[in-house]
């Protein structure tokens, strides 16, 4: 067989695989909404220490001159 | 080739496996578990039923209690019955969360996730509004204030108007 034929039955797998799978949808989602107790947990947000973060910020805004865009605020639990 | 076949086809059967777990859906029955909670769940036969699925680690949950509290004050009389369904992995969580917000209506700890699994519901906290043959009449996910509030309302009273 040749490589060329094996490369596209390899693609037409993965993307046969990924049609199947839905990745866009709900469906998919490994950690079900039921199970995110741990990901809402306080220790699961970042921003969990005010002063910290400001140092961070800080320091990131007037080292790289970039400021803002850290992620968003919240533990994981996608409540809502 | 046969091998590359076989792989394709063992990753497509995969894949299939994986979107196995379906939502129940709008007109499905409510589907029934006997290993939730500690006790019986109360008997929703008969009763226009809003079965709410929530846990004390999920702000919308804890601000949509004093809502389920208003609607069973007003319409229990009338053939509304309210359960509430914990999904906390942790007992004493759910113990807490109780003691705290002392709800007039019944509520149950899904300790194994076995109703919420069968349901799967598609964020937290979800509830379903039941009409007085268990089917599913509507689907709320997510707690949304005032807007949740007047839809429910609007909902069980149609359906307590059904005879």
């Amino acid at each position: 067989m040749k490589l060329k034929s094996r490369v596209f039955l390899g693609l037409a797998a993965v993307a046969l695989c990924i049609s199947g799978t839905g990745c866009t949808t709900m469906k998919t989602v490994r950690v079900h909404p039921w199970e995110r107790g741990l990901l809402a947990d306080t220790t699961m947000d970042p921003g969990r220490d005010a002063i910290g973060s400001a140092m961070m910020e800080h320091v990131v805004s007037s080292r790289e001159a970039a400021a803002g865009g850290r992620g968003v605020g919240g533990a994981g639990c996608g409540c809502n | 080739m046969k091998n590359l076949s076989r792989t394709v086809l063992t990753l497509w059967a995969l894949s299939l496996a994986c979107i196995a777990q379906a939502q129940v859906k709008v007109g499905d029955s409510f589907p029934a578990s006997k290993t939730v909670a500690d006790g019986a769940l109360p008997a929703l036969a008969g009763k226009v039923a809003i079965v709410d699925f929530w846990a004390s680690w999920c702000a919308p949950c804890k601000a949509s209690f004093p809502a389920y509290g208003k609607l069973n004050a007003t319409y229990a009389a009338k053939g509304l019955a309210i359960l509430a369904v914990s999904v906390d992995d942790n007992p004493a969580d759910y113990e807490k969360f109780i003691k705290k917000y002392s709800p007039p209506f019944p509520v149950a700890l899904d300790r194994g996730h076995d109703l919420v699994g069968l349901v799967s519901v598609p964020t937290m906290p979800t509830c379903y509004v039941l009409d007085r043959h268990g089917r599913i009449r509507f689907i709320h996910p997510g707690y949304h204030g005032s807007e949740t509030d007047e839809a429910l309302r609007k909902e069980v009273e149609l359906l307590i108007s059904e005879s």
